[in-house]
């Protein structure tokens, strides 16, 4: 098992190397660019060049890279190039808020999935009919559209939850939930519809099996062959799901920053791209990626813990 | 590994279905048809279709282009300066912006699903059809394009793609493209297993043949499915982008106007509301049609299941008074019925009665759709949650099984009844040990410390005849053999001691040197148990071997019960003879030679005779 | 006799192990056969022996580790895609499945048509021959238009048959094609295997697990056991008196359709299991009274 986490652990790496030398190299079309809008209006080739120069953008390509992935090993990912703050804690500061919003969303998406799933797949009938409702509610409504309703009623009308800004957990707790809250029912409306919808097929397909059967001829209850032996089979693949999901909701979460003013990973990721900000650009890459490659590290190891097929097979 | 791992379970439960629904007689109707009178999916379509065609033909419904600016029509109100819809905060014409964003939309749709599906598809067929080392690289490769966020990498990669929506959808499709990488590597995988691809095969057809005759039919239409929903995320992201900024102001798109018109909510909130209900109506009837499409292609979602003891439409019980007392088991003129796609229901049990003493074991003999498994499975009261018990009665001991609650029959079952089913592997949880199941079961069945469970079944193990019963006990199922995994379950079924147990087809899927020495198992514990067990099975010499008396079914009907040995040898019903019949014989092999070179004169002894 | 129709020598066949650098897993260990024309050998043996690995590696399905695979003569072990694709107009197959051995989407005359079309057949040619094979196989002619979920297994297993009739061929592997079927169905399709090899002449390679299905087709009978083919003779003789301790042992477990017999046979097994078997045991057999 350690064995098997240290496997995934530097596939991660090498992952991230992978995809931070891809970014690279995209971005190295436009450094003409970069530079000349450093130096600002009145930029002459000469001053331009000068500017590459000092920034160390006229060296080899590749030497460039290796010289920025040796200091992103010791945690230096440089200074920004307008404004000077080092990327790293900048990041760090506006990551909160970020995983604030996605992590809440993914745990609440899989709480409603679950439950909805379930129920939609033993009972039928008007659960059923809600389950396919919401989940055609997510998938017909773009994140966006979703978001801007809820703030028009809950937040303009009804004044229920405050519409912009963001109050960190260590300051206010109680503020801390109703700042995140229209972002969060925002950004898991599409990941609450794709995951009850695999739930609930999964969890259809798994009581049908003859095992179900057998358990039940041996007088265990409902309930356990449910919740203990069915929905457990079904995780699996809903597990894949929620990985994506997360994806998904980093994106998704850039938006909805944008929608609710957050001063989130997303935003900053804008701006910086907009200017073309190199070494901003570089270390979100850097934390997109070792984010996404953490979650599915996690995932994997609770599809190992649910089902012994899966930690042999690894 | 596992995402395939469980595709190809997915796969493996549709085909089980696509054999089920073979069994019906089915009326054939063609995807096309059944779209054509879905009105989900024409109202969806012709939406989509009138959308398209608006935005192409914009130049003839508007005379302003959509960065017309004029600065009396600020705010203009709908209908205004020759406006439709008004002007907005910059004096544009909000209709002719509108139409100018469909098309943005539409060409956003179609690079991005283009490029995904070029992408997707040629990988999917190649990475599924050819060996393992190619597929290697492309599921590398693919997931290397997975792990990283769309939007974000859409964002960092702003400095490069200027904010070009078409670049910027280019690269989506490419981000897209796993997603159908997956699907159609899953569906091939699954086709290149099925027999037929083998047959073609042998029948001496290239590859390229059967990849597109075989395979790609099979590819298309949860490809077409899939193209719906790439086309709307593709316009989802694109007006996305667009709502933070992203790209050229001059052009017009649903995210750009939104923005402007969220900023400009409190004056003007009709300014907000048309961007919206546009790209809601395009995007839903996207969804919609690719609903529409999926039911047409795959049939409708599955029904949930729901776990219940079966419906019973008869209201009294046949007659009391006319059951005899004796018999631990009695079934009398039990009747089951399944619905049929029409609502009316059809019976695949009609009228069955049998009885059964203790220590005596009764053989229900027939061939498949007799409806003997169906009766079976009544009697432990686990038919599946469609079925409809339309009469009739089934008393254990004296007392009446039909209309007990599932809780009520959670206290029958294990304690009284007991089941061996056929199919040993797909019988046991294989995310539980064999232990862990066959302790719930004990302690399910009679409430004891968990410890005192764990020394029950590992005695249990032992009596079944497995050599190493802690080793099983620890085992996960898919660590044992078939042979292995009967004897637990028949431990798990004898673990209470059963007055009844029922074995359907117990041996059918095992080795017949491993079928010998379960019949054994089973005799020896019904002796030891005195059980009376219900064996349905379809193997007359499994019959001879350890039936008492046989009943032997036909189309939902028992025509005939008898002693074993009057059976064999003076079978009474035409049915039973023609069976008895068609059993080859243990002691007439073939006599005939080989045919090789009188081909000639024996088709022409054949025409002589 | 001359050289054999199908003439398999010192077969070995060994599949990939799972995971990276994991041992490749042997299942055919050295397996040598011969089938003449016209004739049918049986292949018997239990689930994990190997025997449907014989078939496919036979019709090229799984690639020989070692051994040579010889048809009429030529060695067939290697072949290139195109020589394999020349040789389906002599080698068949029919398999166990008659439900995922039909293409579900295509109508049974496409089915039946295809192979004919791309051995260089007119449509109008390839449509005469499909009625005449539904004909052999005793299927009406209006099955031609019809689709596969249209038929019960029975029938589909029939225009199997008839897909491996189609070019003609001289020898046809036969993968368990009755283990599917209802008893009744299944004497049926036998007698149906039978007959079309009297009237063509075309051999089988039959394999199944089932002595009974084995001995009312076959001519003679190999016993596949764990990889090896551990007894090989006429049909009549291994089935009812065999030599190898391991094919009696099979032919005891197989329960026999009569209460008294099987009961005798019961006692004997046990009898067998008891003490180690030899050749004394063989002889004093009960078994040797029935044939």
């Amino acid at each position: 098992m350690i064995l098997y986490v240290l496997r995934r652990l530097v596939a991660g790496l090498v992952l991230a190397v992978l995809v931070t030398m891809i970014t690279f190299a995209l971005l190295s079309t436009s450094f003409d660019d970069v530079a000349s809008s450093i130096v600002g209006s009145g930029a002459t080739p000469d001053l331009v060049e000068a500017q590459k120069a000092q920034l160390g953008l006229d060296r080899p390509l590749f030497t460039q890279y290796l010289d920025w992935l040796s200091h992103a090993i010791r945690g230096d990912l440089g200074l920004s190039y307008f404004t000077s703050e080092p990327v790293r804690s900048a990041i760090a500061a506006r990551l909160g808020v970020t995983l604030s919003i996605v992590l809440a969303a993914l745990l609440v998406t899989v709480v409603i999935s679950v439950v909805l799933g379930v129920l939609a797949a033993t009972r039928g009938g008007a659960v059923d009919r809600i389950a396919q409702g919401v989940s055609m509610t997510g998938y017909l409504v773009p994140n966006l559209l979703i978001a801007i309703a809820l703030v028009y009623v809950l937040a303009i009308e009804l004044h229920w939850f405050p519409a912009t800004g963001y109050t960190p957990l260590s300051e206010d707790p109680v503020r801390w939930v109703t700042t995140i809250t229209i972002p969060v029912v925002a950004l898991m409306m599409s990941g609450v519809a794709s995951l009850t919808a695999q739930i609930r097929g999964a969890m259809i397909g798994e009581l049908r099996k003859d095992y179900v059967r057998t358990l039940r001829t041996r007088g265990i209850p409902t309930r356990s062959i449910v919740l203990r032996h069915a929905l457990r089979g079904a995780a699996g693949p809903a597990l894949t799901v929620l990985s994506l999901e997360f994806i998904q909701m980093l994106g998704g979460a850039l938006i909805i920053e944008q929608v609710f003013a957050l001063p989130g990973f997303g935003q900053y990721a804008f701006n910086a791209s907009l200017q073309g900000d190199i070494p901003i650009i570089m270390g979100i890459s850097l934390f997109g990626v070792l984010l996404v490659v953490g979650v599915n590290l996690v995932v994997d190891l609770v599809n190992g813990w649910l089902n012994p097929k899966a930690r042999i097979l690894s | 590994m596992t995402t395939e791992h469980h595709a190809t379970e997915h796969h493996a439960t549709e085909h089980h279905a696509t054999e089920r629904r073979a069994a019906e007689p089915g009326r054939r109707r063609s995807p096309l048809r059944k779209l054509l009178t879905d009105p989900q999916a024409v109202i969806s379509a012709v939406l989509l279709l009138a959308v398209v065609l608006l935005g192409l033909l914009s130049p003839l419904f508007t005379d302003h282009g959509p960065n017309d600016a004029s600065l009396d029509a600020v705010n203009a109100g709908a209908g205004t300066h020759g406006y439709l819809l008004g002007g907005d905060e910059s004096g544009r014409d909000i209709f002719a912006r509108l139409l100018a964003s469909i098309n943005t939309s539409v060409v956003s749709a179609l690079i991005g699903a283009s490029i995904a599906l070029a992408i997707g598809v040629t990988f999917g067929l190649v990475g599924g059809y050819f060996g393992r080392r190619v597929r290697g690289v492309t599921e590398w490769v693919f997931s290397l394009v997975m792990t990283f966020p769309g939007l974000l990498l859409l964002i960092v990669l702003l400095p490069v793609t200027d904010g070009d929506y078409r670049a910027t959808m280019l690269i989506f499709g490419v981000l897209l493209s796993p997603g159908i990488y997956r699907l159609v590597r899953n569906l091939v995988l699954g086709v290149k297993n099925e027999l037929y691809v083998d047959a073609a095969r042998v029948s001496g057809l290239p590859d390229r043949r059967i990849l597109r005759r075989h395979v790609l039919s099979v590819v298309r239409g949860p490809v077409i499915i899939a193209t719906a929903f790439l086309a709307g995320s593709s316009i989802a992201v694109q007006s996305g982008l667009a709502f933070l900024g992203v790209g050229s102001s001059s052009v017009p798109s649903f995210g750009a106007m939104i923005s402007e018109g969220f900023a400009n909510l409190y004056e003007e909130p009709l300014q907000f509301l048309w961007p919206s209900l546009m790209l809601g109506i395009i995007t839903a009837s996207l969804v919609l049609l690719g609903n529409s499409l999926r039911d047409a292609l795959e049939g409708g979602r599955p029904k949930p299941s729901r776990i219940a003891a079966p419906e019973r439409r008869s209201a009294t019980p046949s007659s009391d008074t006319s059951v005899s007392a004796a018999g631990l088991l009695t079934v009398e003129d039990l009747a089951i019925a399944y619905p049929t796609p029409s609502g009316e229901l059809k019976e695949v049990v009609s009228g069955v009665t049998l009885s059964l003493e203790a220590g005596q074991t009764l053989g229900l003999v027939g061939e498949s759709g007799s409806g003997k498994t169906q009766t079976a499975f009544a009697v432990l009261g686990v038919l599946p949650s469609e079925a409809v018990v339309t009469r009739g009665s089934i008393r254990l001991d004296g007392h009446e099984l039909l209309g007990l609650s599932e809780g009520e029959l959670c206290g029958v079952r294990g304690t009284s009844i007991a089941y061996v089913p056929q199919e040993p592997m797909s019988n046991l949880d294989p995310n539980f040990t064999v232990g862990a199941q066959l302790v719930e079961g004990v302690r399910a069945a009679s409430p004891m410390s968990r410890r005192d469970a764990r020394e029950r079944v590992l005695a249990l193990l032992d009596r079944v005849g497995i050599p190493d019963p802690k080793r099983t006990y620890a085992s996960y199922p898919h660590q044992i053999s078939g042979g292995m995994a009967q004897r637990v379950l028949i431990a798990g079924a004898v673990a209470s001691r059963p007055l009844l147990l029922i074995a359907d087809e117990p041996t059918t899927a095992l080795d017949v040197t491993v079928q010998a020495e379960i019949l054994d198992l089973l005799r020896d514990l019904q002796k030891e148990l005195n059980m009376a067990v219900l064996l349905v099975t379809h193997n007359f010499g499994v019959v001879a071997d350890i039936c008492d008396r046989v009943a032997v079914m036909q189309q939902g009907r028992i025509v005939e019960t008898g002693d074993v040995l009057e059976l064999f040898t003076t079978p009474r019903h035409a049915y039973t003879r023609m069976l008895l019949d068609s059993i080859l014989d243990e002691h007439a092999p073939r006599t005939d030679g080989p045919t090789a070179d009188g081909l000639e004169t024996d088709a022409f002894e054949k025409e002589a005779r | 006799m001359t050289t054999a129709l199908l003439d398999v020598s010192d077969l070995r066949v060994a599949y990939p192990g799972r995971g990276f650098r994991a041992r490749p897993h042997e299942v055919l260990h050295g397996v040598s056969l011969a089938v003449d024309q016209g004739e049918t050998l049986g292949i018997v043996g239990e689930s994990g022996s190997g025997k449907t690995t014989i078939g496919r590696a036979v019709l090229g399905l799984v690639k020989p580790s070692g051994g040579r695979i010889g048809f009429l003569g030529q060695d067939i072990t290697h072949c290139t895609p195109k020589e394999r694709r020349a040789l389906a107009r002599y080698i068949q197959v029919v398999f166990q499945d008659p439900y995922s051995s039909l293409n579900p989407s295509l109508t049974i005359g496409d089915i039946l048509s295809e192979p004919l079309v791309v051995q260089g057949a007119t449509a109008r040619g390839a449509r005469a021959r499909v009625h005449e094979l539904l004909d052999q196989v005793g299927l009406p002619a209006d099955t031609f238009a019809r689709l596969p979920r249209e038929f019960s297994g029975g029938q589909r297993q029939r225009v199997a048959i008839a897909r491996a009739l189609a070019p003609g061929p001289k020898l046809i592997v036969c993968d368990e094609p009755v283990s599917a079927l209802d008893l009744s169905t299944q004497a049926r399709v036998l007698d149906l295997f039978v007959d079309i090899q009297r009237r063509t002449g075309v051999a089988y390679l039959f394999i199944s697990h089932d002595l009974a299905v084995i001995r009312h087709v076959s001519h003679r009978v190999s016993v596949v056991h764990r990889g090896d083919i551990v007894e090989t003779g006429p049909a009549g003789r291994v089935t009812s008196e065999p030599e190898h301790p391991y094919t009696q042992h099979l032919l005891l477990a197989a329960p026999v359709a009569d209460p008294v017999e099987q009961r005798n046979r019961r006692v004997e097994r046990q009898r067998l299991a008891a003490a180690p078997p030899t050749a004394e045991t063989h002889r004093n057999s009960p078994l040797k009274q029935g044939s």
